[in-house]
């Protein structure tokens, strides 16, 4: 090989910009991984998680850096692609990954929970997060969704010594491995039928095919089979059994964690296969996962008594709406989607913020009983957390109230009446448990006196940031969509 | 055709060897049928022209991975595995699943049989073809897994190391 054929088989500087996240996010996660063993355990907490902050910080600096005309494009041999859909995806785990990192100091401490591993499995788990929202290569999407899931399966037994969370890690691992093996199927039927993993040739491949007149019948088979693997990380009936018990076992914050960010990067997963390849059977496919996961989700939260499986069964419901803009047309749905992603990731971070804190040492508080009277015992805390259950009900002026206007609207736009009313009675329904937490936590008189201890100032700041987003969003939701709406013609 | 024949009797064979891995009750005989699946499938990579594959199925998954498995087992000293019936609802809904996706499988597979064809040396086997696409279209993968690897450490050390560390270091300091 000549000289010139070498250089110009490097990366060029700008496909560097283009994963610039990520590599702050690795460059992070290493830097925590060498300073942990090197300094006292008792102030590294506060040190490492200080570094992780900062970790957090850059990467969504380097979003925004990333975020100008000049660097959109694709990168690594059509590897990856920045554009607006991307950047919307990059800077939603970028600040769920600041709010989770915030909330997470004092849990640390309550919980004495090593903190390095844990800061180092967030950062690490959030570069595979930023790498399925802008890849547009199959290899890379699994290697992405394998990061992701990998860390949240540890994650998800940090409480070392509490049994459920060693079973909520194990059935997370054993069954999430069991959708992996799906995904990589649905792959390998792609590229058996297309001839590609790459996302734009599929498409092009497919849509050559259908217009040849053949039934790409390997590619309805290996979409279906993909949409297993991702409906299952994203807690979609009928794929949805492992929800409760690993969200009842992992710590709090990372339940923060795992139910927004790891599912806004599946979501934008599913965006670029569904709507980019124009996936064949997509509208039936959606249509059988979304009325599923709205209906059971729901229903099996009114039975709850435990805060952290209601709310897990919530998530489940609210991956059922989202799915409903999948099932829409693309230049309705897919704003939709991006806005809902974002706005529940709001509110479903804050509202495990206040779970993770009223819990206290392991994990003692997290029945509905516990939860009475807290109106009186902390009034702040009480409010704090029925503005999230107002937003995840979907009450004007949150952010979950025009979440769930434009997913309704997408799927009446696109006639999908039957859909939109299966949605529109599940949020009927959807509002009696939240309503009854809040029942508990102000009409009821305190079984437990003893005072809930102060929010501390960094929780606070996370709590306020995730507050301020939801609300944000409730008022002011035009901006957000437009940039949503920007991203529809990149898709296509 | 004697080919196809090859080609078939070790597709048989590595569902076969997979089928007992999961049938058997000591871990060592299901480690052991785990080498009959590695084995085989590294002939279908020969018999498809990807002897780089091959060769690297043999040497890393029949040979080193097998040999770490093989170590725990017999370090764990693992016994034989405690059967239980499983609930009635795997059994009515799980065996009719499994066969149904297979079938469909298979039929969309016959059905679609000219799909994806290519000549056997069509696709990337020798190594200078795989160098070629693990470092220069596969790069920007290729470096991540390392990603991948390093947060599989981690979790092991995680989860291997003592629940009471913290207090232990609190203690000592």
């Amino acid at each position: 090989m000549t000289l010139i054929q070498t250089t110009a088989a490097l990366p060029a500087a700008p496909d560097y910009v283009r994963i610039l996240p990520e590599i702050v996010l690795s460059i992070f996660g290493m830097a925590i991984m060498l300073l942990d063993p090197l300094i006292d355990e008792r102030r590294g907490q506060r040190l490492l998680g200080g570094v992780a902050l900062a970790g957090s910080l850059v990467a969504v600096v380097a979003t925004l850096f990333q975020a100008q005309q000049q660097f959109w494009g694709s990168g690594f041999w059509d590897m990856v692609k920045v554009d607006a859909f991307s950047i919307f995806f990059h800077f939603v785990v970028a600040a769920v990954l600041l709010l989770v990192i915030l909330s997470s100091y004092e849990y640390m401490e309550v919980q004495q929970i090593r903190a390095g591993e844990y800061y180092g499995l967030l950062l690490f788990g959030a570069v595979g997060m930023d790498l399925m929202s802008s890849a547009v290569e199959l290899v890379l999407i699994f290697i992405a969704l394998e990061i992701s899931s990998i860390s949240t399966y540890i994650l998800a037994g940090f409480r070392r010594r509490s049994a459920i969370s060693t079973e909520s890690s194990v059935k997370y691992f054993l069954l999430g491995s069991f959708a992996t093996a799906f995904f990589l199927y649905g792959v390998a039927l792609i590229f058996g039928a297309t001839g590609s993993t790459s996302i734009p040739r599929i498409s092009a491949a497919l849509t050559e095919y259908i217009s040849g007149g053949g039934g790409p019948l390997l590619a309805y088979l290996g979409i279906a089979l993909m949409f297993v693997g991702l409906g299952f990380k994203v807690a979609a009936a009928p794929f949805h059994i492992w929800t409760p018990d690993v969200y009842e076992g992992a710590p709090s914050p990372v339940v923060g964690f795992m139910s927004t960010a790891p599912k806004a990067a599946v979501f934008a997963v599913l965006l670029r296969i569904m709507f980019q390849i124009e996936a064949p059977g997509r509208i039936w496919l959606i249509w059988i996962a979304a009325a599923l996961s709205m209906t059971l989700g729901n229903i099996a939260a009114l039975v709850q008594d435990n805060v952290k499986r209601l709310l897990a069964y919530s998530s489940i419901a609210h991956a059922g709406y989202l799915l409903v803009a999948f099932a829409s047309l693309p230049e309705n749905g897919i704003p939709a989607a991006m806005f809902y992603t974002a706005s529940y990731a709001a509110m479903n971070v804050g509202a495990f913020a206040v779970v993770g804190h009223f819990a206290s040492a392991g994990e003692r508080y997290v029945t509905l009983e516990d939860y009475s009277g807290l109106g009186r015992r902390s009034p702040v805390l009480a409010a704090i957390l029925t503005i999230f259950l107002l937003s995840l009900i979907g009450i004007p002026i949150t952010g979950g109230f025009f979440a769930k206007f434009y997913v309704f609207s997408a799927a009446l736009q696109a006639n999908l009446v039957g859909l939109a009313i299966i949605a529109v009675v599940n949020s009927a329904v959807a509002a009696y448990y939240y309503l009854r937490l809040m029942v508990v936590m102000y009409m009821r008189e305190p079984r437990d006196e003893s005072p809930v201890p102060a929010i501390p100032s960094r929780l606070g700041i996370a709590l306020g940031l995730s507050l301020a987003a939801t609300i944000y969003l409730g008022i002011l939701p035009g901006r957000i969509l437009e940039y949503a709406a920007r991203s529809v013609a990149l898709l296509r | 055709m004697l080919h196809m024949i090859l080609f078939l009797a070790f597709a048989v064979l590595s569902v076969a060897g997979a089928v007992n891995l999961l049938i058997q009750r000591h871990p060592i005989s299901s480690a052991l049928s785990l080498v009959v699946v590695m084995g085989s499938l590294a002939v279908e990579y020969l018999l498809l022209g990807a002897e780089f594959v091959a060769a690297v199925q043999v040497i890393v998954y029949a040979g080193a991975i097998m040999v770490l498995f093989v170590f725990v087992i017999m370090l764990l000293n693992a016994g034989e595995e405690e059967r239980t019936h499983g609930s009635r609802v795997a059994w009515l809904l799980g065996i009719p699943g499994v066969l149904a996706l297979t079938v469909i499988i298979c039929w969309a597979l016959v059905e679609h049989s000219m799909a994806g064809v290519a000549a056997i040396g069509a696709l990337p086997g020798p190594p200078a073809d795989i160098a070629e696409l693990l470092f220069h279209e596969f790069l920007l993968p290729f470096e991540v897994t390392s990603i991948l690897v390093l947060i599989a450490i981690m979790g092991a050390v995680v989860l291997a190391a003592r629940p009471e560390s913290v207090e232990q270091t609190k203690k000592e300091s």
